[in-house]
């Protein structure tokens, strides 16, 4: 066409005598995940159908965002990760962290808690409370949730491998409370495949960890209408090393294998469709970030509606929660993390996250303290409040560099999801480590351009004079170890030991069957006070356990 | 790099304990090997008794143990314990992870060599490995 041609031209004509009459400096000028940037986009650059494939807000792609408000109708959730030692403690720092102006929940649960191992099981010597809080029972759920009304505060829960036993902690801890599970709203993580890929919490090996995730999502879509019963996530792929593009596109087909499970159960699409939500990392290349979320949501939207055939626009919109990259905060200099937090955090609202969490500027070294908690959310608060961008619904829509880069990431992907296909699925996939290879391969990449110093990091390869007075930080005190090792043996004490049996028994006697969904037994367990290490115990002894082959 | 004659370093890179950050631990266990060194992983998830079996089976000099988990002041003094009790103390330890800098002072008196924290390059580690197993 004229118009491009000459368009094309000037470019040229731009670079060489404009752009070109003085030397470019010495970077690489390419997103830390490798892709090249050119000096300038301009029209040039936006896609031919730019209006059928950027959209409006809150319709089909979703490219500028999934709802038609967006943040004029209401802000993001401002949910910060929490939790360590016992769910009293965790209580006190929920609380804590809702009187400052948090408006949701989020649980991190100990490595015990994760793994599956009750708190005085010798595995877990060492690790209570450390990592998150510890939830060996239903009791120790009614604590974590005690007076915090769980119809009015929605509430997510990142753990994965027993996700379907702490989902029925919580149903009945809320039944405790007088809510029924209809009434609940909040989100478990379930995502179980980018624990092989990325997190590595497992209980049981691949083929019956996704049975329980089916088993979830299908209880959920009849017994759960507020709740999310998966939240799909990059954001643990990202930090084990992943590029952008692999963020987005394992995630993505992660989604579309548990769509493609639960559709070969039986289930039709736009009855669990809606409930299942995503969760992306924002890391530290601003635009790269942006653009990964606009690709997400259009890609979500086309495979969802043209590949599923979802009716129902609620099937198409991929909403999402983000965090700020914990793998970009540094230990030397951590007052540079509340820059590099801030940052991020305006990435993922540019990008029209639905939830965030910002890191706290010591969690390169330990969990963190009030103080520094109280800032990241404050960071959040000058975001909204402060800066005027969430004025305007995706303000850089139409950008040429921004919308470029959704086109490119979008292509990226589709790349990957056709690479995966021809390993045979995504579950194939994970089993013979693709994804696991593709994320070593980029987190060694990354470490030798740190190393080289063409990827410059501010106090740790660059600007390295200087340091902060001596961060405090927290520590977990070791008696909550010994409290919680002394409160589960307290319970099984106390309670019905026969009542607990029989429940347990029942469980693993219908999870022989594979089409019996174990939502409600698990229910069932939890009211008769099981724990968890119980009710993993038993089903590893029909499911097996998992171990990961040792590649490098 | 190692003269032909030289005999190759036996590192083994551990997870000990249920942390599942691997990420360094990949990154070490990779650089090492290309440095020359015959290199060991362990994989996720290892006690410290399977470790310390690792270590004397593969006649390791070195172990890297990478703890992100906040539990390294049970299970590095435990792998310790064990290497004395086993007669394998002269095997070099190191650490690296998520490590405040009062436990980094602990864990040196009760014989690691290095602690590398956040920011260490692996060509630390390389350097450090190669100068304490060949002194």
């Amino acid at each position: 066409m004229a118009t491009t041609d000459h368009r094309g031209s000037e470019i040229e004509r731009w670079e060489r005598e404009t752009f070109g009459a003085a030397p470019e400096r010495d970077a690489p000028f390419s997103t830390m995940s490798g892709e090249p940037i050119k000096p300038l986009y301009t029209a040039a650059d936006l896609p031919a159908d730019a209006d059928a494939s950027i959209g409006l807000p809150g319709e089909y792609p979703f490219t500028r965002g999934v709802y038609g408000s967006m943040y004029r109708g209401r802000l993001w959730t401002m949910r910060q990760f929490a939790g360590f030692g016992t769910a009293a403690e965790t209580n006190r720092r929920f609380r804590y962290l809702l009187d400052h102006g948090q408006t949701g929940l989020s649980t991190a649960f100990d490595m015990p808690s994760l793994m599956g191992y009750d708190s005085d099981h010798p595995r877990s010597l060492g690790e209570v409370g450390r990592e998150g809080v510890a939830v060996d029972s239903l009791e120790d759920m009614e604590t974590l949730f005690s007076g915090i009304p769980l119809d009015e505060v929605t509430v997510s829960m990142t753990i994965n491998a027993p996700a379907a036993i702490m989902l029925a902690f919580y149903v009945v801890a809320a039944e405790r409370q007088g809510i029924g599970p209809e009434r609940l709203g909040g989100t478990i993580q379930t995502d179980i495949l980018k624990e092989y890929i990325a997190q590595k919490e497992w209980c049981f090996p691949v083929d019956p960890a996704m049975r329980l995730v089916g088993d979830m999502i299908e209880w959920c879509s009849s017994h759960m209408p507020r709740w999310h019963p998966v939240s799909i996530s990059g954001y643990h792929i990202r930090e084990a090393g992943s590029t952008a593009a692999q963020e987005l596109a394992f995630t993505l087909k992660d989604g579309l294998t548990y769509v493609e499970q639960a559709v070969a159960r039986g289930l039709d699409v736009d009855d669990f469709a809606p409930r299942l939500s995503f969760f992306f990392n924002a890391h530290i290349d601003f635009f790269e970030e942006i653009a990964k979320y606009r690709a997400a949501r259009r890609i979500w939207a086309r495979e969802l509606r043209d590949t599923f055939g979802a009716r129902k626009p609620e099937s198409w919109r991929m909403r999402f929660h983000t965090q700020t990259a914990g793998v970009s905060l540094t230990a030397q200099q951590p007052l540079n993390n509340i820059v590099r937090t801030a940052i991020e955090a305006l990435a993922g609202v540019l990008g029209g996250t639905q939830s965030l969490h910002t890191n706290s500027f010591d969690e390169a070294l330990a969990l963190p303290t009030e103080e520094a908690v109280r800032v990241a959310l404050r960071t959040q608060q000058v975001i909204a409040e402060e800066t005027g961008v969430a004025n305007t619904i995706d303000p850089l829509g139409g950008s040429y560099f921004v919308e470029a880069l959704t086109d490119r990431m979008e292509e990226q992907a589709y790349a990957y999801f056709e690479r995966i296909d021809q390993l045979g699925g995504m579950v194939e996939a994970v089993k013979r480590g693709f994804p696991q290879h593709e994320i070593a391969d980029a987190a060694f990449r990354y470490q030798q351009e740190v190393e080289a110093g063409v990827r410059k990091v501010v106090g740790v390869n660059a600007y390295t004079e200087g340091d902060d007075r001596e961060t405090e930080i927290l520590r977990i005190d070791p008696a909550f170890e010994v409290d919680q090792v002394q409160r589960v043996r307290s319970l099984r004490e106390r309670r019905d030991s026969e009542r607990v049996t029989a429940a347990v028994d029942a469980l693993v006697e219908a999870a022989r069957d594979p089409s019996h969904n174990l939502m409600p037994l698990l229910v069932e367990a939890a009211r008769a006070e099981a724990t968890e290490g119980e009710i993993v115990s038993g089903l590893q002894a029909v499911f097996g356990s998992y171990r990961e082959a040792p590649v490098f | 790099m190692p003269a032909a004659s030289e005999k190759k370093i036996r590192v083994v890179v551990a997870k000990p304990g249920l942390d599942g950050h691997d990420r360094g631990a990949k990154i070490i266990a990779r650089a090492l090997r290309d440095a020359g060194m015959e290199v060991i992983y362990t994989g996720l998830h290892q006690t410290p008794e399977q470790i310390v079996e690792t270590v004397i089976q593969e006649d390791a000099d070195a172990v890297g143990l990478s703890i992100l988990s906040g539990a390294h002041m049970t299970l590095v003094p435990r792998v310790m314990e064990l290497l004395r009790e086993q007669g394998a103390d002269d095997v070099v330890v190191t650490l690296g992870g998520t490590i405040p800098s009062e436990d980094v002072k602990e864990l040196k008196e009760l014989g690691v060599a290095e602690v590398f924290t956040p920011g260490a390059s692996t060509q630390e580690a390389v350097d450090f490995i190669r100068g304490a197993v060949r002194s």
